[in-house]
């Protein structure tokens, strides 16, 4: 039993990552039906900011402020920087190619995410790099006989602030019917009045930003960080979305808690080399079974 | 009163006629209280038709009466949800498009679904896909039966072209042509299956007078070749001028049915057009 | 009927390319032929994707999972078994075929983007399993090594750059023949309907399920046969070489050289594998620019770099039909 409540953290805490990447893949699809591939790099990079950053004169600013500001900047530093970026990349390399189709777009995205994928590489290289334990609080505690440790305690906290806040947005204020709205039928949207430029700028930018924060996340919570982790993360964030209910914001964030649990328990309880090929079974079965996902909405074609 | 019932004999006696002339065989299409929903909405209710082999047969109504998803159904690209469809006393439940196409019934779209970046040959020469059956070694070898059965898929669909008028935009585009030649090769696509039935949706949808008029001559003379045609309309002077037969829809039911002439005068179908006399309403 | 003479005068130019393809090994030395020989491979495994990608207009960015199962095949049966390569190339085209079968049956159905997150989710799941030595056949991550030399008996053997060569730029030669055939036949009318429009087409006639099917089982039946000569002539095979970034790789060949277009796979499979031959002193930046380059493509040349002339698929087609179908 104790065994099983601590996967069940684990799980809930790589689910947590996956949910605050699938918040991107979802509002990007959902509104622009496009599949951003980079998103997972972002990711990634964001990972490596953080990492800079705190690592960055010998851990400098965690010497100077201490164990929690440096966790705080590290994580500001990254959502600030991977929202830019996510912008930057919208304008270069997808708005030109909105009215093309979708297959350039699939292909552009594809092109963006090998080019961050390796951007990463040049810049900080091909071995792993690791968030020194220095600058990641490292307290473990018992509660109830279950082993948890406080980094469990505040990526957890954080993450379910953060979701709430943007569950918040979306269900309950107008701006967030206007997304909503946006990912529903996105001409008709702007029709009615709503700013597109607005929702894109938004999405763009909020959607990397929450996935540069798992990224720092990630980089505290497993300290070992390498360029290929936005792929790894990006296709089962992505999985999780389509778990979900792709476009569905919501659904997104339960599709990543459902996710990293399944991951966790098939991990543990099946066999932890076949844990990925698990997830993509679970995307292949979704997809066939339920393509809508969890949450998402029946869509017919009108012949 | 008595003129009503003065027309309602006229009426009665027209269709008796109508029904013992030659030209009414057996029934080609039939579908008994066809009922078919999305969601909570009913789209088609309890609908019961009969086409007569030879004949032309309208269906009309107004915008959403269910039509559309009426031919839907009988060409198998929805599932009924309750009730038949036969053909030729065939059941088509459960059968696919591609199927029913097969048993002899070609349909064409209301928006007009064209093959855009194939050449108007090359659509016509799809249609007779369903009539044709060399397989894929045969066609990765070329072998002499595969050319042999090429050929004349390629010159029927020549003739086809010829007879809808479209010979000299064989090699275009299809997305090319003019929409009203769109229209016509879509029906030229439908007859080089060499269907029983020909089910046209609002084939005269966008074109102008004179277009309609070469239509409704063209429809005519084809459906002496043995052909049995069904089509939705809206446009009445393609309606009255063609049809043997009217039914109406409104709502998803029939509200009415009979000779052109008589269904025109139909108060019932004037109403579902228009909507209520502004008197009744009060 | 056309004469035989005035096919070939007329098609002039493709005589000069075998003429260049035939006379180069024996001017290039044995590490430039090993270049244009992996050409051949990227050329085939091209022609294979683009027949459910460019013909059918199918999103299929796991294929070279097919790939994978035709290589292994032959690995394992070879090296196990001493199955000459001879026999194993047909032996893995139909395991790759049948693979393909199988697994795209129930997702077949599946619409423009759904079907290209499966594929992905399927390559990475033969590549991992792979990677996982099942049973103990697959020789994990290291892979399966010493599988023979091809043979055609006696003398013949291929065991040198020249001849492998030759043997993959025949195979392909004649993989063109064969998809140009079907090209011009009902069957890739077919499948150029579905492309355009899956609704006109089942409504046509076209049993649109069952051509789907056909494409991928034909498509990695290819694939196969590629993993084939891939195999016996690196004599060994380890799961790296079958990842999600070559599935790009040729997702790409098929995308920038010219959807439908056979040149266009063509000069897509030279750009990919000279790519980094040319860039070789840059190796680091190699994919970076790989990158960039895709994304400049897309916005200055989407039709790629050869595009079919005749039924040239426009993205719009694909693009409507994914959007009428996510509504």
């Amino acid at each position: 039993m104790r065994i099983f409540m601590e996967q069940m953290l684990n799980g809930l805490t790589i689910g947590s990552f996956y949910a605050l990447i699938a918040l991107g893949y979802s509002m990007v699809y959902g509104v622009m039906k496009l599949i951003n591939f980079a998103h997972g790099d972002l990711f990634a990079l964001g990972s490596y900011l953080g990492f800079t950053l705190l690592v960055w004169g010998n851990a400098y600013i965690t010497s100077h402020v201490g164990l929690a500001g440096g966790m705080i900047a590290a994580i500001l530093i990254a959502a600030i920087g991977i929202g830019i970026a996510g912008l930057i990349i919208e304008r270069i390399a997808y708005r030109p190619i909105y009215s093309v189709g979708r297959l350039p777009a699939v292909v552009s995205a594809l092109g963006v995410s090998i080019f961050l994928e390796n951007i990463i590489m040049v810049i900080w290289g091909p071995r792993y790099q690791a968030y020194p334990a220095s600058v990641v609080p490292t307290l473990r505690f018992e509660i109830g006989g279950i082993h948890v440790t406080l980094l469990q305690i505040i990526i957890l906290i954080l993450s379910f602030v953060l979701l709430a806040v943007l569950y918040y947005i979306i269900q309950k204020t107008t701006f967030g019917a206007a997304i909503r709205a946006s990912a529903l039928d996105r001409d008709t949207a702007a029709l009615m009045g709503i700013n597109i430029e607005t929702i894109i700028f938004f999405i763009f930018a909020l959607g990397p930003a929450l996935g540069g924060t798992a990224g720092v996340m990630v980089g505290m919570y497993y300290r070992q960080i390498s360029f290929t982790m936005g792929w790894n993360y990006g296709l089962k964030a992505f999985t999780a979305t389509i778990l979900g209910g792709i476009g569905n914001i919501p659904g997104a964030m339960l599709g990543g808690l459902l996710l990293g649990v399944f991951e966790m328990l098939g991990s543990a309880y099946i066999s932890t080399a076949y844990k990925d090929v698990f997830v993509f079974l679970i995307l292949i079965l979704v997809l066939i079974f339920r393509p809508r996902g969890l949450l998402g909405e029946k869509v017919a074609e009108k012949v | 009163m008595a003129k009503d019932n003065n027309k309602k004999e006229t009426k009665i006696r027209r269709e008796q006629e109508y029904k013992e002339t030659d030209k009414i065989n057996e029934v080609v299409l039939e579908t008994d209280k066809l009922t078919k929903k999305f969601g909570g909405l009913i789209a088609v209710n309890n609908f019961d038709l009969k086409v007569s082999q030879g004949e032309i047969s309208s269906l009309i109504g107004p915008n959403g009466a269910g039509k559309t998803t009426v031919f839907n159904v009988v060409t198998g690209i929805y599932k009924a949800d309750g009730g038949k469809v036969l053909f030729k006393g065939e059941d088509l439940a459960g059968k696919k498009p591609h199927q029913i196409i097969k048993k002899g019934i070609a349909r064409t779209f209301q928006n007009i679904r064209l093959f855009s970046n194939m050449t108007c040959l090359e659509n016509v020469m799809a249609g007779q896909h369903c009539r044709s059956r060399e397989g894929t070694w045969t066609s990765v070898l070329q072998t002499p039966g595969q050319r042999k059965e090429e050929a004349e898929i390629k010159k029927n669909a020549e003739n086809r072209l010829r007879q809808v008028g479209l010979w000299k935009w064989r090699d275009e585009l299809a997305k090319n042509i003019a929409y009203g030649n769109q229209r016509m090769l879509e029906i030229g696509r439908a007859l080089a299956s060499n269907p029983d039935l020909l089910i046209l949706d609002e084939p005269s949808s966008g074109l102008n007078d004179k277009e309609s008029e070469d239509l409704v001559e063209f429809l005519k003379e084809i459906v002496k070749e043995n052909l049995t045609i069904l089509l939705i309309e809206h446009d009445m002077n393609v309606v009255m001028g063609i049809s043997d037969w009217v039914t109406v829809m409104d709502e998803g039911k029939k509200i009415a049915e009979g000779l052109p002439e008589d269904v025109y005068s139909n108060p019932q179908v004037i109403e579902a057009y228009l909507g209520k006399d502004e008197e009744e309403e009060e | 009927m056309k004469t035989n003479r005035n096919i070939i005068l007329k098609n002039w130019p493709i005589l000069i390319v075998i003429a260049l393809l035939t006379l180069l090994p024996f001017k290039i030395n044995n590490y430039w032929i090993d270049v244009f020989f992996f050409f051949g491979i990227y050329a085939l495994l091209g022609l294979s994707l683009n027949i459910v990608l460019g013909e059918v207009g199918l999103f299929d960015l796991g294929h070279m999972g097919f790939m994978a199962i035709g290589a292994y095949t032959t690995a394992i049966l070879n090296t196990a078994f001493g199955i000459p390569i001879i026999i194993l190339l047909p032996v893995s085209a139909i395991a790759a075929g049948a693979f393909a079968w199988l697994v795209c049956s129930p997702i077949i159905h599946l619409r423009g983007d759904y079907l290209c997150i499966v594929t992905i989710g399927m390559g990475e799941i033969v590549r991992l399993t792979l990677i996982n030595n099942p049973f103990g056949i697959t020789g994990g991550p290291n892979g399966v090594f010493g599988i023979d030399f091809l043979s055609f008996g006696g003398p013949l053997v291929i065991d040198s750059s020249i001849e492998s060569y030759f043997v993959i730029w025949i195979i392909v030669g004649l993989t063109i023949l064969g998809l140009v055939n079907l090209q011009h036949s009902r069957i890739g009318r077919a499948w150029n309907c579905i492309r355009e429009d899956e609704v006109a087409a089942e409504s046509t006639g076209i049993d649109v399920r069952s051509y789907k099917l056909l494409a991928f089982v034909l498509g990695a039946g290819l694939a196969g046969v590629a993993g084939n000569i891939y195999a016996s002539k690196l004599m060994i095979v380890s799961p790296e070489s079958f990842s999600f970034m070559e599935s790009c790789m040729l997702f790409c060949i098929v995308l920038i050289g010219g959807m439908g277009s056979i040149p266009g796979v063509l000069i897509g499979a030279a750009a990919i594998s000279l790519f980094p031959e040319i860039f070789r002193t840059f190796a680091q930046y190699r994919m970076l620019i790989f990158g960039a380059v895709m994304v400049a493509m897309m916005i200055f040349r989407p039709g790629g770099i050869w595009p079919r002339k005749r039924g040239a698929v426009k993205f719009e087609s694909l693009l409507i039909k994914a959007g009428e179908e996510n509504g």
